[in-house]
């Protein structure tokens, strides 16, 4: 488990986290969004315990980032903002250098280099230098060091930054399996990954937590959760028939499209009823799960910082 | 041996050769001793088979050859960011410090290991005192131990190598340079006795000569260690300080 208690970090003039308090259990993928500069990151350097929260504290599985550093080391594989790696080394030197830090000797070492490769499709490029490798080979070795020794602890930050959709869908697959046991936290500002891989998210700007939810719950605070779009001729009309409905609360044209919103339940039904008994001409009829996009530019107070 | 620190080192150790870094610094150095030895130091004209005219000039190549070997020490991890790859391993900051520096040491420890040519020559055309040739060569590894120190330092504090360069020569300037008359004579007039001694004996200069005289004292071995000590001490604290920034 991984817990987190009041974690501060200030550099000079300004806050870069502010507060933050969670923990985190097993089985958990817990996603990091925010918009650029929310301080995502910087609590991801706190838990790793590369920098020193300013104050607060946190434990993984009860050992003291700060003051039992190593023995919590070693139970984090940590993939850093950028995946930086030593670019002279080979992939298989690189990898077995991790395997040595991280413990391991000589058949050991080499066998979970081996496998950490593979499971990244990292073979054809084994004995390459890591500088003369493509930004999507680079990531993946970046997260193959960060598997490597089976860690109980994954933090990645921005794990399928660089990569192409295939390599993403890889990379996610690849989260997936891993999460049964494991404490997962990876850092992102694409809301389409929070929904494939997360199973819950905080959301965070200027370093505090705004919203800690899973990503269902989160796409439920939308206005849009279970409205009804249609795609009709003369909308204008319809619209003005639709909100006759009791179920609907609000009708709503744009670019073409009409969206009715609920005022209870049931609106998709009556909206279908409507539409046969008045034998309107629907091109496109869609239920609304609701649109992350639009939550989370509500819960951010659309900063750009 | 601490195994941490060990894997540390051999990556450092490896680092040298996987680059043209190793191949370009040896070859200088091979050069620039020779030709010092040589021209400026009269090693026929002297006729004295010893080598002092090749240890001689040691300090002087350290000062500006290891501040090139250690100004990428850390300033490198920083600018590329592995620092926080490094950092993040079960690898305590000491061990980190002192596994990098060992790495580099060694590196140096090479480089005159393969100034043997000299040894030989000095061998072939008399009957120098061998003895006291070990301790010199002991000695001047030990010197550029206690640069390579204050040059890991200096790295620690900027990712740009240049400026971890130049601030690393100023320092080791300062410490040859402080038992020389021309520092001292600045001093002789006003300050007491005990502060002149004291920078007087902080000079590199000063230990070096005694032990390149073959005469290997407890208190320059105990200077030198100090001297390495205390700079890689200071490197782990400002690492601690600034590695985030």
């Amino acid at each position: 488990m991984i817990e987190a208690i009041d974690l501060c970090k200030k550099f000079a003039d300004i806050t870069a986290v502010d507060g933050l308090s969670f923990e985190v259990k097993p089985g958990e993928v817990l996603g990091f969004l925010g918009p650029n500069g929310a301080g995502k990151s910087t609590t991801m350097k706190m838990l790793t315990g590369f920098l020193p929260p300013t104050s607060g504290s946190a434990r993984i599985n009860g050992r003291d980032i700060g003051e039992d550093s190593l023995a919590a080391r070693r139970l984090m594989g940590y993939l850093p903002e950028g995946a930086p790696l030593y670019g002279e080394m080979t992939v298989i030197d690189f990898l077995e250098f991790i395997a040595n830090a991280r413990g391991l000797n000589g058949a050991a070492a080499h066998s979970a280099a081996r496998a950490a490769a593979d499971r990244l499709h990292l073979e054809r490029v084994l004995y390459q230098q890591i500088e003369t490798l493509s930004k999507g080979f680079k990531r993946r070795v970046g997260l193959a060091q960060a598997i490597l020794h089976d860690p109980d602890v994954l933090i990645l930050d921005e794990p399928t930054d660089g990569l192409d959709p295939n390599q993403k869908h890889e990379v996610r697959k690849l989260i997936q399996d891993m999460s049964s046991d494991k404490i997962i936290i990876i850092s992102t500002h694409i809301l389409e990954e929070v929904e494939a891989v997360c199973n819950r998210v905080m959301i965070i700007a200027q370093g505090r937590l705004l919203a800690d939810d899973t990503p269902a719950g989160l796409i439920a605070r939308s206005r849009y959760h279970d409205a009804v779009t249609l795609v009709i001729d003369q909308p204008e009309q319809i619209a003005s028939a639709l909100s006759e409905l009791p179920e609907v609360s609000k009708a709503e044209l744009n670019e073409g499209e009409l969206t009715v919103f609920p005022a209870g339940p049931g609106l998709f039904d009556a909206v279908s009823k409507a539409i046969a008994s008045h034998e309107w001409d629907v091109r496109e009829l869609r239920l609304e799960p609701g649109r992350f996009d639009e939550v989370f530019r509500e819960i951010t107070g659309g900063q750009v910082s | 041996m601490n195994h941490a620190f060990t894997t540390v080192m051999k990556r450092e150790l490896a680092g040298y050769f996987a680059t043209p870094v190793a191949y370009v610094f040896i070859v200088i150095f091979l050069v620039m001793t020779g030709v010092f030895t040589f021209y400026l130091g009269n090693f026929y004209q002297r006729g004295i088979a010893d080598l002092d005219p090749f240890f001689r000039f040691h300090p002087w190549l350290y000062l500006f050859l290891v501040p090139a070997i250690s100004m990428r020490l850390w300033a490198e991890e920083r600018r590329s960011g592995t620092i926080e790859l490094l950092l993040t391993l079960p690898v305590s900051l000491w061990q980190a410090v002192a596994g990098k520096f060992v790495a580099a040491w060694l590196f140096i420890g090479l480089a005159l290991i393969l100034t043997f040519p000299m040894w030989i020559t000095v061998n072939y055309l008399g009957d120098p005192d061998n003895g006291a040739i070990l301790a010199a060569y002991i000695g001047s590894w030990l010197m550029a131990g206690g640069f390579l120190a204050i040059g890991s330092c200096m790295s620690a504090l900027t990712r740009n190598q240049v400026i971890a360069f130049i601030l690393s020569v100023v320092i080791c300037f300062g410490f040859l340079l402080s038992g020389m008359p021309m520092v001292l004579n600045l001093f002789a007039n006003w300050a007491p006795q005990v502060l002149i001694d004291a920078i007087a004996s902080l000079s590199f200069l000063a230990h070096f000569s005694d032990i390149s005289r073959g005469v290997i004292d407890i208190r320059d071995l105990v200077y030198f260690a100090l001297v390495i000590g205390f700079w890689l001490v200071a490197n782990m604290i400002l690492l601690e300080l600034r590695k985030g920034e």
